[in-house]
């Protein structure tokens, strides 16, 4: 077993679940409100150093029971140690848990395409924006086990919701506040935008 | 800009206190003097005027394929760039979901379709660790051989697609002849030229044929020509040297802290290499160096994607040497599927053989994240299985999408040509990055 | 199926000898000839297909023997779209919006299995087949096409072009997207189309 779990063991007995070894590999459960901290320690302790944050991303399970998983893939360069940490979503609660993104500059389209795909919201990601889909894209979460292969409507329906969308022709409201173009935009779109809005058109 | 010696370290050679590799010069001339190259004189913006926003794609020539970048600009100077994504995205970890482990091998060429061989042998390791088997000798030597042409050809897709886009034509031709050779190689292997499905979970679709070695010590000989000839026009022109030193640069915290891997990582200073950290496939018994840059500039990748195709040429003529007979496939009833005479002839093996194919192999409880050195960085599969043939969950970790979220630092206050060669030195390939 | 949303189809006969005179049917072979023997493509490049359209470029198999050497990637100098990869319904506005940006005379290839008809990506997110889109002229099969067979594609083309007749008055109709739904065949066609077929009706569920 990976070192560092005894450690995160010993240093957050409230957050700490539990730790398990598959095929060699370290999963430490931890506390979804607490992940924040965890990882800021993993980061910045001398005894950890897990400086590279290889993956984020989330698995839900057949059983539909069964909470949803976010799952941190950390990796130790000066160490050469590898630990996967887990944070589980229990299912009917808001899909929620703290962004690594301050500590982490990498997390950052890896959380955007979890939260296009699984619907989790990252807390405190500056721009959580859909990433792979289009920001209209109205049938869900893809990657979701409640979402079929082909989609929900219909291919034509797909179709014509896509060759609406027009994505390449208009450009966000995060872009419009570029430059010149925030002047020339309606008073609605500008108080929007002044709220802090970042998403829509 | 002050003057600077472009240096490239190699690490095995000798290591410093850290473990890390200590900096010798790559760029001597013959009398042993270290090249100092120049960079272009800044060009300070002297206009202010308005700001313009520009939308570069996602159909354009320069970007790799689908990739939309929105610039803020002042003048010609980059402000802020807006990557946009997903043109793209085809759901092959959806699909994963609903096929079983070796049907999934196919979805794997077509993710990385630069590195078709290389992907399928990822999806192998992880799917072997899944199942808790270990390959042969002979597999894990074939494997290493195909690893390696994969890597030379993604690299000579983005010489030959870089050089285009900061205006050399003839490298293009010259990357994409030496393509076609493996590309013959390849296809007398297993009969694809680009999408190969060249493994299955416990071996591979096939052995080589006879004679195939003879073609592949061919190659190994005269390849490293093509690289000479590439490196004579190109390393020192006066042209590529303008444009590429000084440009897009970063630093090794920044870069380690953005995710970044592969030659992108390492040509900011980090000798940061799957094969020599985490080994697989017996990559530690190989001798080979892991080129490191000091800059971290496009020069700086581009040298570093240079001495990769030298070393990947290194360790294809030990593989050749060291290839050992035997056979290729593990012994294991759940996996392979019975030869094809038993299958027709005798009840057992053709049951075996239906239950194999309908039902597919079942592994056990689990989940694992195998990474590779791909060309483009660190390649990760993560699996998660619930004991039933088909996959919970396939993950692609996929480095080029990281590598290029990191983008709207490098362009930040370049200029808008630039950004195409910055773009290039990326290396995407929008097939991982979108999936 | 009713493909077409004009139920009367302007019917031409084509017959030399027949209303059309020498000069016409040699001018038509004049300018067919030339344009057969020009066609600039415009490479729609998305995904392992532009590899192989690449290696088709390259030194080996040298396009510019048939005069397509020149890519255009402005699509308004363009006569062949080469659709090479497959594509996705984010993708989807923008090859429509390319291909209402080229001028006529322009044809279209759709190279590969992803772009003719979805190919192995039968899920949410991939057009099944770029003629829901856009017309076709020629599909080019393969997973991805070897150069053989897009060359062969492309000479199919040229066959077509020199068959061509200026007389037939729909030759250069564009098509006209409804401006509601913006489909230029009727949804139904398009659903029926990209129904699921063979092995891919059965592997539809996960688990087991």
């Amino acid at each position: 077993m990976n070192p560092s779990a005894d450690r995160l063991r010993e240093r957050f007995p409230q957050a700490f679940v539990r730790a398990e070894v598959v095929w060699g590999e370290t999963t430490v459960f931890v506390q979804p409100g607490a992940v924040l901290d965890v990882v800021r320690y993993l980061h910045d302790d001398e005894a950890e150093r897990y400086d590279y944050l290889s993956d984020v991303t989330a698995v839900e399970y057949r059983d539909l029971e069964l909470p949803l998983q976010v799952v941190w893939h950390l990796r130790s360069l000066p160490h050469r140690r590898f630990l996967r940490l887990k944070a589980e979503l229990p299912k009917g609660a808001p899909l929620v848990v703290p962004s690594v993104f301050p500590i982490y500059a990498g997390a950052d389209w890896l959380e955007r395409e979890c939260y296009d795909m699984f619907g989790i919201r990252f807390d405190g990601h500056p721009d959580l924006r859909r990433i792979l889909m289009w920001e209209q894209y109205q049938e869900g979460y893809p990657l979701r086990k409640d979402f079929p292969l082909r989609g929900r409507f219909s291919r034509s329906e797909q179709l014509r919701q896509a060759l609406a969308a027009q994505p390449e022709s208009r450009y966000s409201m995060h872009e419009l506040t570029i430059a010149d173009a925030f002047e020339d935009l309606p008073q609605d779109m500008r108080q929007r935008l002044a709220r802090g809005e970042r998403t829509g058109e | 800009m002050a003057k600077r010696t472009v240096e490239v370290a190699l690490s095995t050679s000798g290591l410093d206190a850290e473990g890390r590799p200590q900096r010798t010069p790559l760029l001597v001339d013959e009398g042993g003097r270290v090249t100092t190259l120049e960079p272009p004189p800044a060009i300070e913006p002297e206009l202010e005027g308005e700001h313009m926003l520009i939308n570069i794609g996602p159909q354009h020539p320069a970007t790799h394929g689908v990739l939309r970048l929105v610039l803020e600009l002042d003048g010609e100077t980059v402000v802020r760039c807006i990557p946009h994504v997903g043109y793209l995205h085809c759901g092959f970890e959806k699909i994963g979901e609903y096929r079983q482990y070796n049907q999934i091998i196919p979805w794997t060429d077509r993710e990385d379709y630069l590195n078709s061989p290389g992907n399928n042998i990822a999806f192998a390791l992880g799917a072997e660790r899944l199942f808790g088997v270990e390959i042969t000798p002979r597999c894990t030597v074939l494997r290493v051989i195909a690893m390696e042409l994969s890597r030379i050809m993604s690299h000579l897709v983005w010489l030959g697609t870089t050089c285009i886009d900061i205006g050399a034509f003839t490298p293009f031709l010259w990357s994409f002849q030496e393509r076609e050779r493996i590309y013959t190689l390849l296809e007398q292997w297993i009969g694809a030229r680009l999408t190969t499905t060249l493994t299955r979970v416990g071996g591979m679709a096939a052995d080589i044929p006879d004679g195939w070695m003879d073609g592949l010590r061919d190659f190994i000989r005269t390849f490293p020509k093509t690289i000479a000839e590439v490196d004579r026009m190109v390393t020192r022109n006066g042209i590529w040297v303008g444009r590429t030193i000084g440009i897009g640069a970063m630093g090794p915290e920044e870069a380690v802290n953005a995710g970044l891997s592969g030659p992108m990582l390492r040509a900011s200073g980090v000798a940061y290499d799957v094969r020599k950290d985490f080994p697989y496939l017996d990559y530690e018994t190989y001798d080979f160096d892991v080129p490191v840059g000091t800059q971290g500039d496009v020069y700086d990748r581009f040298l570093v994607r240079m001495e990769e195709l030298r070393q990947s040429v290194r360790i294809l003529e030990q593989a050749v040497a060291r290839l050992p007979d035997g056979p290729l496939n593990v012994d294991d009833a759940r996996l392979i599927l019975p030869p094809k005479t038993k299958a027709t002839s005798e009840m057992e093996s053709m049951i075996h053989h239906f239950k194999q194919v309908m039902e597919g192999p079942r592994p056990p409880i689990g989940e694992t994240y195998v990474a590779v050195e791909s060309p483009k960085g660190e390649k990760g599969y993560y699996f998660v299985s619930d004991g039933t043939p088909k996959p919970v969950r396939w993950r692609i970790r996929p480095p080029s999408y990281v590598n290029l979220s990191a983008i709207p630092k490098l362009v930040e206050g370049h200029l808008l040509s630039d950004v195409i060669a910055i773009n290039a030195s990326i290396d995407i390939v929008m097939g991982e990055i979108d999936r | 199926m009713g493909l077409t949303t004009q139920p009367e189809r302007r019917q031409v006969t084509v017959s030399p000898g027949q209303g059309e005179g020498w000069i016409t049917t040699r001018l038509d072979f004049l300018v067919n000839w030339g344009r057969a023997n020009s066609l600039w493509p415009m490479p729609f490049g998305t995904a392992c297909c532009a590899i192989e359209f690449m290696a088709t470029a390259a030194s080996k198999y040298d396009l510019a023997r048939f005069g397509m050497e020149r890519m255009s990637f402005s699509p308004r100098q363009a006569d062949v779209l080469i659709c090479a990869g497959r594509v996705p319904f984010k993708l989807a506005p923008v090859l429509r919006r390319i291909w209402q940006q080229m001028l006529q005379p322009k044809w279209a290839i759709s190279m590969g299995a992803c772009a003719s008809s979805g190919g192995m990506f039968d899920n949410y997110a991939v057009v099944q087949g770029i003629d829901t889109i856009i017309p076709v002229d020629v599909y080019v099969p393969g997973c991805p096409p070897r150069p053989e067979g897009l060359i062969y594609g492309i000479m199919m083309l040229q066959e077509k072009v020199k068959r061509e007749r200026l007389s037939d008055e729909r030759l250069r109709d564009e098509m006209e997207p409804d401006p509601q739904s913006h489909l230029y065949i009727p949804p139904s066609a398009i659903d029926e189309l990209s129904e699921p077929f063979g092995n891919s009706v059965h592997q539809t569920r996960s688990g087991l």
